[in-house]
């Protein structure tokens, strides 16, 4: 098939004691493999992955030739910029309809190649049905826009409306959350 | 330019006097009092009361540290927020009460900012640093990006050392808990699992506290989960730095807030820094609590750069936020 592969390796931080870094090197390499394969499953442009080795924390998966979101997002026409956040809302709501949390959807996090965003970096993630997962999910999100891409924060409102049109069912109670998570915040 | 600067967000009531020595700034005296509760956490009122009872003291005895007479003041800034109301009202109408008798300009400020910029007129090579901003009521993780001093992550429940405070208060310690939790952090040696709660940068402590508070009902040793509380929490707050300095692309950290002043802390960040060859910063400690002299360089800033207040547009902001200043001093 010819695929060109990466090794993702969470390597030790040796600023935390060693009981912490090696049960997160661990769950996260599993959850993040898990988190992938299924989200593949169901739909989510995602890179194939290859091999996982936890004790290690290592995973081999496809490398993806495009570029971050967050390279281009700024630069692109108000139109691209509007689809792209409609196709990240979709993807989004795909992952939330099957209780997929992402855990760190940030511009960072998304690959766009020949016209379709790949999702990465799956490793704060876990499987949670509740609407509160899925509202940070989201506002993780809003955040990310708003500080890194703050001219155009106004952009997030075409990634709600790609995640309502894929997630019907829920997106409003989830967009409701968001408000609610916001005003938890800290001087909100 | 001379600058009086009153802090008043919370329990300390400072009064800093600086000036500006070419883009770099120069302490001329610093005074800090605090508010200790005699049971409980911060009563807003009784902080108030405190402050409005030492403030024109204090005043007196910072002009007179700093050697200068009142005339020489070329501006009088304070805290606009965020913060108590009743102990921002106070500072600022101290400040107003000084601006108008001296005849000299007033001009509010936003404390996190302050935290930042006196990293950066105090510390040398510190220029464009990532802040980890870890007090009682705030947990920030804030970088310059596109004009504004932007939150990159925050606590999405309470700041770091309210949670250290009353876990300390569950178990008899006086507040602040902070230096006392770390004294018996020292002593402990088994790791308790704790919650390790990070949301993309953002970071929450709530869950942690109860499990904390449920392992001494069980009868763990107190050391031990001081230990735990502290390896957790700061090794959270650490990683969500070093995804922030990932993420906005700099290479500086900058320590500031009273929990800034643990060791622990401390060296994580330095850790996290040299294995990503960053620099670490932390400025003096008098420098990292909450202080007046912060006060008065970010008003030195930001009235060099051409902003005018009056004192009847003075206002406090008890929700002032860190993004809402429009960042006029800096390219």
């Amino acid at each position: 098939m010819g695929f060109d592969v990466v090794e993702k390796r969470r390597i030790s931080k040796s600023y935390r004691i060693k009981e912490i870094d090696s049960q997160l090197i661990y769950y996260r390499t599993r959850e993040e493999a898990k988190l992938i394969s299924e989200a593949r499953k169901n739909g989510v442009s995602v890179p194939i992955i290859f091999d996982v080795d936890q004790e290690k924390g290592i995973i081999i998966m496809e490398y993806l030739k495009g570029k971050r979101i967050k390279d281009i997002f700024n630069k692109i026409g108000e139109e691209e910029r509007a689809n792209i956040c409609k196709k990240i809302g979709i993807s989004i709501g795909r992952l939330h309809k099957n209780n997929l949390i992402h855990g760190d959807i940030t511009t960072s996090n998304m690959i766009y190649q020949e016209g379709k965003i790949h999702f990465i970096d799956f490793g704060l993630g876990e499987i949670n049905s509740e609407i509160e997962a899925k509202g940070v999910d989201l506002h993780v999100l809003m955040e990310a826009i708003e500080s890194a891409h703050s001219k155009f924060s106004n952009f997030f409102k075409y990634v709600l409306d790609g995640y309502k049109s894929e997630y019907m069912e829920e997106a409003g109670s989830v967009i409701k959350k968001i408000d609610e998570i916001v005003k938890r915040g800290r001087y909100r | 330019m001379l600058c009086l600067g009153i802090e008043g967000t919370a329990h300390s009531i400072g009064i800093g006097i600086v000036k500006d020595l070419k883009n770099k700034c120069q302490v001329i005296s610093n005074l800090i009092k605090t508010y200790h509760p005699k049971q409980g956490g911060i009563h807003p009122r009784e902080a108030a009361n405190h402050h409005a009872n030492h403030i024109a003291d204090l005043i007196k005895q910072s002009v007179k540290k700093a050697n200068i007479d009142f005339s020489e003041i070329d501006l009088i800034s304070f805290s606009k927020g965020p913060g108590l109301g009743p102990c921002l009202r106070t500072a600022a109408t101290a400040a107003r009460a000084l601006s108008l008798s001296l005849k000299k300009p007033i001009i509010g400020v936003n404390h996190c900012v302050a935290h930042l910029e006196i990293g950066r007129g105090t510390v040398e090579r510190c220029e464009d640093p990532v802040l980890l901003y870890t007090s009682g009521a705030n947990t920030q993780i804030i970088a310059f990006a596109e004009g504004r001093y932007r939150v990159f992550g925050e606590t999405l429940d309470i700041g770091i050392g309210n949670c250290l405070d009353k876990f300390g208060r569950g178990i008899g310690l006086e507040f602040p808990s902070g230096p006392k939790i770390e004294e018996l952090a020292l002593k402990g040696s088994k790791y308790l699992q704790l919650p390790y709660s990070i949301k993309g940068m953002d970071i929450a402590f709530s869950g942690l506290l109860t499990a904390a508070e449920q392992y001494h009902k069980k009868g763990e040793k107190i050391e031990d989960i001081c230990y735990s509380i502290q390896e957790t929490t700061f090794a959270a707050l650490t990683e969500v730095t070093e995804r922030a300095m990932a993420h906005t692309e700099k290479n500086q950290v900058l320590l500031g807030g009273g929990v800034a002043a643990n060791k622990r802390l401390r060296e994580m960040v330095e850790i996290m820094a040299k294995e990503r060859d960053a620099s670490f910063f932390v400025p003096d400690k008098l420098l990292c609590i909450d202080n007046g002299a912060m006060i008065a360089w970010l008003g030195v800033l930001m009235y060099e750069s051409g902003i005018r207040m009056n004192v009847e547009n003075s206002f406090i902001d008890q929700r002032f936020r860190t993004d809402m200043v429009d960042v006029t001093w800096r390219e």
